[in-house]
């Protein structure tokens, strides 16, 4: 088995309202997969179905090599969008809900959890009910329980939604270090730097169609964007800088000369102007990120 | 199927941590009978005692009203499990079980024994301040066991009622009000008064709603006196508790 998610042509519609139109995602297994889409664009929607949540109008979903729901369900986790802890219960008694759901008897099952406290981080809050959990503290805790049973392969959709900074690079650790012990991610997001840090290969979902899978390096130099941005002092600088540069696009006292970032092409752009003895105020440097990406595919409003 | 037992203790010991770390809806549902009881033993006691045609007055009514009032505890709890199952259902942790192999149904058979435990708690407190203010049952050892185990049946039977119920409502305010009929029914039925004071309408009403059977079983076995009703009353309970269970199983398998 190669691929931990194998879908062809998965489609779901709501009446008349097309959520997904025949949508193929391959997932090596032990690679981070990111869906990433504006809001309604179907991402959860696809999770949804995926997870056995929602059944699917038509199309093949194998997952782990399982296609039947109670088969699929024993070789997953989930955490969800929502916050999936119980709050009535404290974080070890969580844990230990969960160990039970797996069989796992009573020793293991508090050694498990009493292993993820420690590596969640929650062992001063293992016996305060989660309701009096900070936001961080919550995903920390629902992400513990989503590997309580071991899974190889889990789904988590905007894992970060609602996290501070810090707290969100806490989470983008952890998830690292479940795919260097060789756990499949599924991950939507709609932070493009989070999929740019963690996935392998993302996809972009807008209207109910992929529109665009790749590497994040891939999916950048599919639209144009990189350019360095010279700033002057005054007009008369601006002026002779683009007379000399020729072609440039303006903003303000600051001119945007096509580059592609490297520092041969850089260091050239910055010969001429000292030959013209051009004063630059201020330099700097865009290579297209994701957001360009997004916004480029993304650029039409979706059907919903 | 194997693991449907396993997983449902693992429920209710979850329901169960659920009510021992709130005791205030477990004793607030068992209070408001409590309440109904002492109203309506010193407040209209003794005019309604009148009224059953024996000597006592206050003491032979509330002998009469305490079935009544069982199974307002029973109706009351229901409310409390359509509350509660509504509630969950809006937590994200629902979302969590779906996707896990587990037995489904354990998610509900948590609820409906957590419910009965709680239930049943009621109706020892109920019974209770029965004893304190004056109930003197005359039921022997093997009654008393009929009247506890043909309780439990019944609350079995409402609370999966109560399960669906929950389900069924589309917000928590919802299945606070879908139960009321529920605790509306014991007054139309023999649990206060005896049918034959009604107008003929209503009595008729009375006379053939499932209340009325069981309350006259339960009211049959503590006071020592014939069962004439019973089967009819194990009938009523075996379809209401099936036909919930059914309709609980059907809302919670839908997609959501």
């Amino acid at each position: 088995m190669t691929n931990a998610i194998s879908v062809v042509g998965l489609r779901k519609a709501y009446g008349d309202h097309t959520v997904l139109d025949g949508i193929d995602i391959q997932v090596p297994a032990g690679t981070i997969f990111s869906l990433l889409g504006p809001n309604g664009a179907g991402k959860t929607t696809t999770v949804n179905i995926l997870t056995t949540l929602i059944r699917a109008d038509a199309g093949d979903v194998a997952i782990m090599g399982q296609r039947e729901p109670d088969a699929i369900r024993a070789a997953i986790g989930v955490t969800g969008q929502f916050s999936a802890v119980d709050n009535l219960l404290t974080a070890e008694e969580n844990l230990i809900l969960m160990a039970d759901l797996h069989h796992l008897g009573r020793r293991a099952g508090r050694r498990v959890a009493a292993d993820l406290l420690e590596r969640f981080d929650l062992v001063a809050a293992a016996r305060k009910t989660a309701a009096t959990f900070s936001g961080g503290m919550r995903r920390r805790l629902d992400l513990a329980m989503t590997l309580v049973g071991g899974p190889r392969l889990i789904f988590l959709d905007e894992p970060t939604t609602g996290l501070d900074p810090r707290s969100r690079r806490g989470m983008w650790e952890i998830i690292r270090d479940l795919v260097r012990q060789g756990t499949t991610v599924f991950l939507t997001t709609q932070y493009l730097e989070e999929a740019d840090q963690l996935a392998d290969r993302i996809a972009v979902l807008n209207g109910g169609r992929l529109v665009a899978e790749g590497t994040a390096d891939e999916l950048k130099r599919m639209i144009p964007g990189g350019h360095v941005r010279l700033r002057f002092a005054d007009a008369r600088g601006l002026e002779s800088a683009a007379y000399a540069l020729g072609a440039a696009q303006r903003d303000d006292l600051a001119l945007h000369v096509p580059s592609d970032g490297s520092l041969r092409s850089v260091k050239a752009l910055l010969d001429r102007l000292d030959d013209e003895s051009i004063e630059v105020e201020q330099l700097s440097i865009h290579t297209p990120d994701l957001d360009d990406v997004f916004l480029a595919l993304t650029d039409k409003e979706p059907a919903r | 199927m194997s693991h449907a037992l396993a997983d449902s203790a693992t429920m209710l010991r979850r329901n169960l941590r659920h009510l021992l770390r709130y005791p205030s809806v477990t004793i607030m549902l068992a209070g408001f009978p409590i309440l109904f009881l002492l109203l309506f033993v010193y407040v209209f006691g003794g005019t309604l005692g009148a009224g059953l045609g024996g000597s006592g007055g206050r003491a032979d009514y509330i002998e009469y009203v305490v079935p009544g009032i069982l199974l307002m505890s029973i109706a009351s709890a229901a409310q409390g499990t359509a509350i509660s199952v509504a509630t969950d259902m809006t937590e994200g942790i629902i979302a969590r079980f779906r996707t896990m192999n587990i037995a489904r149904v354990s998610v509900l058979t948590g609820h409906v024994v957590g419910s009965m435990v709680q239930t049943m708690v009621g109706i020892v407190l109920v019974l209770g301040v029965g004893l304190l203010i004056g109930f003197r049952p005359s039921a022997n050892a093997v009654e008393w066991l009929g009247v506890l185990g043909f309780i439990a049946l019944v609350t079995l039977a409402i609370v999966w009622l109560a399960v669906a119920l929950g389900l069924v409502s589309k917000t928590v305010e919802g299945a606070s009000n879908l139960p009321m009929p529920l605790m509306f029914l014991p007054f139309l039925s023999s649990g206060f008064v005896p049918t034959d004071s009604m107008p003929a309408g209503l009595r008729a009403f009375a006379e053939h709603q499932p209340f009325t059977p069981i309350i006259e079983t339960i009211r049959g076995l503590l006071t020592h006196a014939p069962v004439t009703k019973g089967w009819l009353a194990v009938g009523w309970c075996a379809v209401i508790a099936l036909g919930g269970y059914l309709w609980s199983r059907k809302l919670f398998n839908r997609d959501r």
